[in-house]
């Protein structure tokens, strides 16, 4: 369908879950999803169609192949088929045949028996005893999974015989019955999000965003001064870096995501505040610039470690359970959070630290404690 | 210096009060569940503008089709919005070819949503599931990371219990909510609980952090007063980081933000400040009751409020 981003997900036990960006239709995409696994026994002539080779087929076309008999397709070394624009007749689908299973034939090899439905008997008995010796290909999803010879008429069911093993002539059975996916799709949900509304919330909610980090900046610096103004650097870093790692794995922003990042932010800020109330309190207790920046930080590192730890160990787990289990907002949202916290983490060790030590050797710090709110 | 464990269970009684007539309109109304959770399909549909057809119409084209719940909601810029139980692709499909033809011109379909109920019941426990595991592995890593005081136990426990009042207030709100302003809970509110949670905890862990350091302070002080003396040295530090990492942000998302947006930011609002709240009202009070295993006087006589 020429979506780029099509993600598939098992959920649960019986759900699998399919995202298409940018497709409006839901008809559509309905309709090519449950196409997956379309099985064709295609006429192949006197061609012998090597398993992988792609063809085009007549099936769904809006009528039917008009080949000419004195033009017989050939297959080049690379697996191409010439000329190019051949296309090969459908002669019938999986849905007409039945009863498939695997047995051992006489000298030890695999074979496949087949039924074939009711009401296909007929045509199918004309079709073999008009093609003795011809290769019907059995073709899933345009691709050639094997290219047996009618050795004769066939009446009800026929046999495929070939170079198998027990575990390739399985695979074609399991094939041949169900499609490509041992399962019959129903679609049990399918929604369109309309852009006109997703982009007038989603701009709402930046410029609000944009506000509340504006009064964050602001009460910071107004509120812890100097270090206020470290803060916001560090922060700002936090964020860069967060986004970087999630352009790189990638992330995709959806709405519990991006609330798992704000929540890493907060995290991030609530790591500031508490170097900086502890730095107060140590020069409220008399201590010099540097040796409250060094307390401060020692102590308020444990509540830090260990505030981050547990909510990174709560990500790991509601992330494994919605990975598992298919709930993806629990998965979305524990992944940035686990990202933001562990980036946080760092921050506060590495940055916040090391900008206020640099601060105060630009600084004489005696002569500017006030910038400290002390 | 400010007593606030004195005053504890005037703080257990304002929790109570304000969780238990939420969950019981809960219980009286059921849990207001959206199509999200109870499987069901939503239609939003914009007419040109001069054809919207009316509310009564729309309900008699899915009565015919034996449709029978159909609420209909009109929105802005000619949009319907309709949800109802679950409809087949056929059915929908002849919904929407009968309001084409009531339209008299193409319709644009904004939302198609159906819904199969199971999926939302399986996340849903899912989550639950997951949440319970969490809580678990904190229990055990609060236990190991404050193996240096005593009772490391009870400092897990009295996290989790603080954060389950949190989810509890969520709860409330959400009844109190469905009440008043027809509030559904949708994914996004899954969304906001487990938010909830995590910063629960996490603040959790660091009101605690400060009695764990005052422990190996003032080791003959008596806990309340330990305890006590904690949450006051880090309420400073509470305001601020609510101030900063929640007010702020999520004052403006509801106040600015879009109106998809509103209720999610209004129960994260509320969730969050209970989330600082407790740490200092409810978490700190339980590790004191249970220092002083309250309860043996609780039946005996009224219990100490002052």
């Amino acid at each position: 369908m020429g979506v780029s981003e099509v993600v598939f997900q098992v959920a649960g036990d019986k759900y699998i879950l399919g995202e298409f960006p940018g497709l409006t239709n839901t008809e559509e995409v309905i309709a090519t999803v449950k196409q997956t696994g379309l099985l064709e026994f295609v006429d192949a002539g006197t061609t012998f169609l090597p398993e992988g080779t792609v063809i085009a087929t007549d099936y769904g076309l809006a009528e039917a192949a008009t080949n000419d008999p004195a033009v017989i397709p050939v297959v080049t070394a690379e697996g191409v088929v010439e000329p190019a624009d051949y296309v090969f007749h459908t002669v019938m689908l999986g849905s007409q045949i039945k009863n498939v299973s695997v047995e051992v034939d006489p000298t030890g090899g695999f074979v496949i028996p087949f039924e074939v439905t009711a009401e296909s008997t007929k045509m199918f008995r004309e079709y073999t005893s008009a093609n003795i010796n011809k290769n019907l290909a059995i073709v899933l999803d345009k691709r050639v999974i094997s290219c047996p010879t009618i050795q004769g008429a066939l009446d009800g069911g026929g046999q495929i015989s070939g170079n198998f093993t027990s575990e390739t002539a399985n695979n074609l059975a399991v094939t041949l019955r169900y499609g490509r996916l041992p399962v019959a799709l129903e679609v049990v949900e399918s929604r369109i999000i309309g852009p006109t509304l997703g982009e007038d919330s989603l701009d709402k909610s930046l410029l609000a965003g944009a506000i509340g980090f504006a009064i964050v900046i602001l009460f910071m610096t107004i509120y812890y001064r100097l270090p206020g103004v470290v803060a916001v650097f560090s922060i700002a870093i936090y964020a860069g870096l967060t986004f970087a790692l999630f352009k790189l794995i990638p992330v995709t922003l959806t709405l519990p995501s991006i609330a798992g990042f704000l929540l890493s932010t907060g995290s991030a800020l609530d790591a500031n505040i508490l170097i900086f109330e502890r730095l107060k309190e140590e020069l409220r207790n008399g201590r010099t610039l540097q040796q409250a920046i060094d307390l401060g930080w020692k102590r308020a590192w444990p509540s830090i470690r260990d505030s981050n730890i547990a909510t990174i160990i709560t990500s790991i787990i509601l992330f494994w359970f919605g990975s598992a289990f298919g709930a993806s907002i629990v998965k979305g949202f524990a992944l940035t959070l686990a990202l933001g916290v562990g980036v946080s983490l760092f921050t506060a060790i590495v940055v916040t630290r090391n900008f206020l030590s640099i601060v105060i050797k630009l600084i004489n710090p005696a002569r500017h404690q006030k910038w400290f709110g002390a | 210096m400010l007593n606030i464990l004195g005053k504890r269970y005037i703080f257990f009684a304002i929790s109570l009060l304000l969780i238990i007539p939420g969950l019981i309109m809960l219980g009286i109304n059921g849990m207001p569940l959206s199509i999200d959770f109870k499987g069901g399909t939503l239609l939003e549909v914009q007419f040109p503008s001069n054809a919207l057809p009316s509310t009564e119409q729309v309900k008699n084209i899915y009565d015919g089709l034996g449709i029978k719940d159909a609420q209909i909601q009109t929105t802005e810029d000619n949009v319907l919005i309709i949800r109802s139980s679950v409809l087949s692709d056929t059915v929908r499909l002849d919904i929407l070819d009968q309001l084409t033809t009531l339209a008299g011109s193409e319709l644009i379909i904004r939302k198609s949503d159906t819904v199969g109920p199971s999926i939302g019941e399986g996340v849903t426990k899912r989550a639950l599931q997951a949440v319970g595991l969490a809580a678990l592995a904190i229990v055990l890593y609060i236990t190991f990371a404050f193996r240096g005081v005593p009772h490391a136990f009870r400092y897990g426990v009295c996290a989790i219990v603080a954060m389950i009042h949190d989810v509890l207030i969520v709860l409330a709100l959400t009844g109190y909510g469905a009440r008043l302003f027809g509030w559904q809970v949708d994914s996004l509110y899954l969304t906001a609980v487990l938010t909830v949670i995590g910063f629960s905890v996490q603040d959790k862990i660091v009101v605690f952090d400060r009695i764990r350091e005052n422990n190996t302070i003032y080791r003959k002080l008596e806990f309340e007063k330990l305890a006590n003396h904690s949450i006051v040295q880090t309420l400073q530090r509470s305001i601020n980081t609510q101030l900063m990492t929640v007010e702020f942000f999520l004052l403006a998302l509801a106040l600015f933000g879009g109106v998809t947006l509103r209720e999610f930011a209004v129960i994260l609002l509320v969730g969050l400040f209970s989330g600082t709240y407790s740490s200092i009202f409810i978490a700190a009070p339980l590790l004191v009751v249970w220092e002083n295993q309250e309860w043996k006087t609780w039946f005996r006589r009224t219990p100490k409020t002052a």
